[in-house]
């Protein structure tokens, strides 16, 4: 069998740098912290060079290491500042209801056809923006969920919460993006459209 | 009878785990009277496929569109893979 064609370490930054520092961004929001750990990726994968055996290609094994630092920092992060008193309010937004739990004014009709929306780069964009202005705590639970796939166990173990914690996280983070979508994007287009 | 305001939690708990028969009923009925609740689980099932697709666009590999490193970052790195 054919030996890989394995790339020299010294392209690395250059064939794959942008890509791995995408991949960071989208889930660490961070510019810095995303340089900081695509650079900590290419080093654990120069010291573990020899390990690599081709069996998948170089820029999955990259990621594979890249995916594990952003799960430590998450970790991490869940330990510098844990939960507070505010991240588990149940309700973000009290305003929505009434007092028996009826809609105040509702969720607005975003229009046209939404399934095409999300096929839209600047939807996508406001969307990330959304994200980034989230708490961590709930930011990362979405994004562990919601763009890793991860599931509701390995979460819980990832930022120490209870399951219950978790699913009022999620709620609050989702409730949350809601909101600021359609402050930020349906309301905006639909005054660009009058 | 369920409230709009614990329709919207179960609708999310729902995202992420299975419910109890009973709440899952619950939620089914309340959705056939109430378009604003409908409304709402519409547009996190759109939120949940906007993320998937964010994830995947921005990792498309060769896709010149979208962020990159700077140009010190890209130098510092370098630097410290020939100098490990």
């Amino acid at each position: 069998m054919a030996k890989p064609a394995n790339t020299d370490p010294a392209e690395w930054v250059d064939r794959y740098g942008d890509y791995l520092f995408r991949y960071a961004m989208v889930r660490l929001r961070d510019r810095s912290t995303a340089e900081d750990l695509v650079q900590e990726t290419f080093l654990a994968a120069l010291k573990d060079y020899g390990s690599f055996t081709g069996k998948s290609s170089e820029s999955t094994w990259l990621v594979g290491i890249l995916k594990h630092k952003i799960i430590d920092h998450f970790r991490h992060q869940a330990r510098e500042a844990p939960l507070g008193e505010n991240d588990l309010r149940e309700h973000p937004d009290p305003s929505s209801f009434d007092g028996s739990g009826h809609w105040t004014s509702g969720p607005a009709d975003w229009g046209g056809n939404p399934a095409d929306l999300y096929r839209e780069k600047k939807f996508l964009d406001q969307l990330a923006k959304c994200l980034s202005g989230l708490s961590p705590n709930h930011a990362n639970a979405f994004t562990l969920r919601e763009i890793e796939g991860a599931d509701t166990g390995e979460i819980c173990k990832v930022l120490n919460v209870t399951e219950t914690n978790l699913w009022v996280i999620l709620h609050r983070a989702r409730m949350l993006l809601r909101r600021c979508l359609e402050a930020n994007w349906f309301e905006k287009s639909s005054k660009k459209g009058s | 009878m369920l409230s709009c305001k614990d329709v919207t939690q179960l609708l999310s708990e729902a995202m992420d785990a299975s419910l109890p028969i009973g709440k899952r009923i619950g939620v089914r009925l309340h959705l056939l009277i109430c378009k604003f609740c409908l409304r709402y689980k519409r547009q996190l099932l759109l939120i949940r496929e906007t993320a998937r697709r964010l994830a995947a666009i921005e990792t498309t590999p060769g896709l010149p569109a979208g962020d990159a490193l700077s140009a010190d970052a890209r130098e510092r790195i370098r630097k410290s893979l020939a100098t490990p």
